[in-house]
C-alpha cells in the first residue's frame, strides 16, 4: 500500500518545521534564478515570485500558514540580526552622513508625513474600509515596527504586513527607474527615498545597486521606523482618526 | 569561526535592545534599538571589525529572502483582500509613487539650497 505510506510521510512532514524551511528557501531558490534569468525584470521581484509559489502550494496541500510558518520562522526570526547588522555600512558612511544631516532630517520628517497621509488620503478617497486606512499607514516602515505600530493605532497588525511586504516590492520595483525620470543621480539621494518609502525590500535592492545606495537605504530605513512610531499616533489624532 | 563571532556580536546587541525596549517602554522594536547601539558603539571605538562586516555583509546580501515568509500571510487574508483588493492597489501603488517622489524630490531640493553653507 505506497499510497498509505505516502500519506504517513506527509503526516510526519506537516508536522516537522523542516517542511515549511525547506519550502521556503527553494521557492526562494528558484524566484532568484527567474528574476536574475529575465535581467532583473522588476515585475518578478523574488520575494512575489516566491509568496506567489509558496501560497499556491499551501492552498494545493490545504496546509494552513500557521503550520507552514512554524518552519518559515526561522527565516523570519533573522530580519532582528538584520536589521542590527545594518549600523555597519551605516558607519561606514559617516562622513557623508555628518556632512548632510540637515537635509537629511528634513526629508526625513516630511517623507513619514507624505507617506502615512497619502496612503490614508487615498485609501479613503478609493472607498477602502477604515481598518483597511488604518493597516495602510505604516505601510512603509518594516514589518515588525508597523505590525506594532498597526495593532497600537487600530489597524490589523498582519494585514498590514502584507502592504508593508506589497509596498517594498513596489517600491523596489519602481524606485530606480523613477529616479532616472526625475534625473536624481546621486546615489545618497536615490538610497534614502528607497529606504523610507520601501524599507527593507528597498535596501536589498538599493545594496544591488552600489553600497552607498544601500547604506543610505538602510540609514532612512532606520530614521524612518522612529520617526514613524512617533509621529503616526500624534497624526492620527490630529486627524481625528480613527 | 569569525562568522559566528559576527553573528554573536549581533545577536548580543539585538538582546540589549530588546530588554531596552521592554525596561523603557520606547516605541520602537528591539532590533532597531540594537543597530542604533551598534553603530554609537562602532562609532566610539573609531573601526569596525572583520568578523561583523562578514556576518554584517552575509545577512544583507540575501535581506529580500527574510521578508517572504510574512509575504505568504496574505493567504491569511485573501477574503479582506478580495472585497478592498482595487483600493488596495491603487492606495499601495500611487502612495508608494508619491512618497518615493517626495522624499527623492525634497532631499535634492533641500542638498541644493542648504548643504554646503557652512
Amino acid at each position: 500500500m505506497p499510497e498509505q505510506n505516502l500519506a504517513a510521510i506527509w503526516v510526519y512532514l506537516s508536522t516537522t518545521p523542516l517542511l515549511g524551511l525547506t519550502a521556503t528557501l527553494i521557492a526562494y531558490g528558484i524566484a532568484y534564478r527567474i528574476y536574475i534569468r529575465f535581467k532583473a525584470n522588476p515585475l518578478l521581484h523574488p520575494v512575489a515570485l516566491s509568496v506567489v509559489f509558496l501560497i499556491t502550494l499551501l492552498l494545493l496541500t490545504e496546509t494552513p500558514y500557521s503550520a507552514y510558518f512554524e518552519g518559515a520562522q526561522f527565516v523570519h526570526f533573522l530580519l532582528g540580526p538584520a536589521t542590527v547588522a545594518l549600523a555597519v555600512p551605516l558607519y561606514q558612511q559617516w562622513a557623508k552622513l555628518k556632512q548632510l544631516w540637515l537635509p537629511i532630517s528634513l526629508t526625513l520628517v516630511t517623507g513619514v508625513i507624505v507617506g502615512a497621509l497619502s496612503s490614508i488620503g487615498l485609501a479613503r478617497l478609493f472607498g477602502a474600509g477604515i481598518q483597511t486606512q488604518l493597516s495602510l499607514a505604516p505601510k512603509s516602515v518594516t514589518a515588525p515596527v508597523a505590525m506594532g505600530i498597526a495593532e497600537k493605532i487600530g489597524g490589523l497588525p498582519s494585514l498590514t504586513a502584507v502592504f508593508v511586504v506589497t509596498t517594498g516590492i513596489l517600491g523596489a520595483a519602481i524606485g530606480t527607474r523613477l529616479f532616472s525620470l526625475m534625473r536624481i543621480r546621486d546615489e545618497s539621494i536615490q538610497g534614502f527615498a528607497m529606504g523610507l518609502t520601501a524599507h527593507g525590500i528597498g535596501t536589498a535592492r538599493a545594496f544591488q545597486v552600489s553600497k552607498e545606495m544601500g547604506a543610505f537605504s538602510g540609514l532612512a530605513m532606520a530614521l524612518a521606523t522612529f520617526t514613524t512610531a512617533f509621529i503616526l499616533p500624534w497624526l492620527l489624532g490630529w486627524l481625528g482618526l480613527p | 569561526m569569525r562568522f559566528i563571532n559576527g553573528i554573536t556580536l549581533l545577536l548580543i546587541y539585538q538582546l540589549i535592545g530588546e530588554i531596552l525596549v521592554l525596561v523603557t517602554g520606547l516605541p520602537v522594536p528591539g532590533p532597531v534599538l540594537g543597530m542604533i547601539l551598534l553603530f554609537l558603539t562602532l562609532l566610539i571605538k573609531g573601526r569596525s571589525s572583520e568578523p561583523l562586516e562578514q556576518a554584517s555583509s552575509g545577512l544583507l546580501s540575501h535581506l529580500s529572502l527574510l521578508f517572504v515568509p510574512a509575504g505568504v500571510g496574505i493567504v491569511v487574508h485573501l477574503n479582506l483582500i478580495a472585497g478592498e483588493w482595487l483600493p488596495i492597489l491603487l492606495t499601495l501603488l500611487l502612495s508608494t509613487l508619491i512618497t518615493l517622489a517626495a522624499t527623492a524630490g525634497i532631499f535634492w531640493l533641500s542638498v541644493r539650497f542648504l548643504a554646503g553653507r557652512d
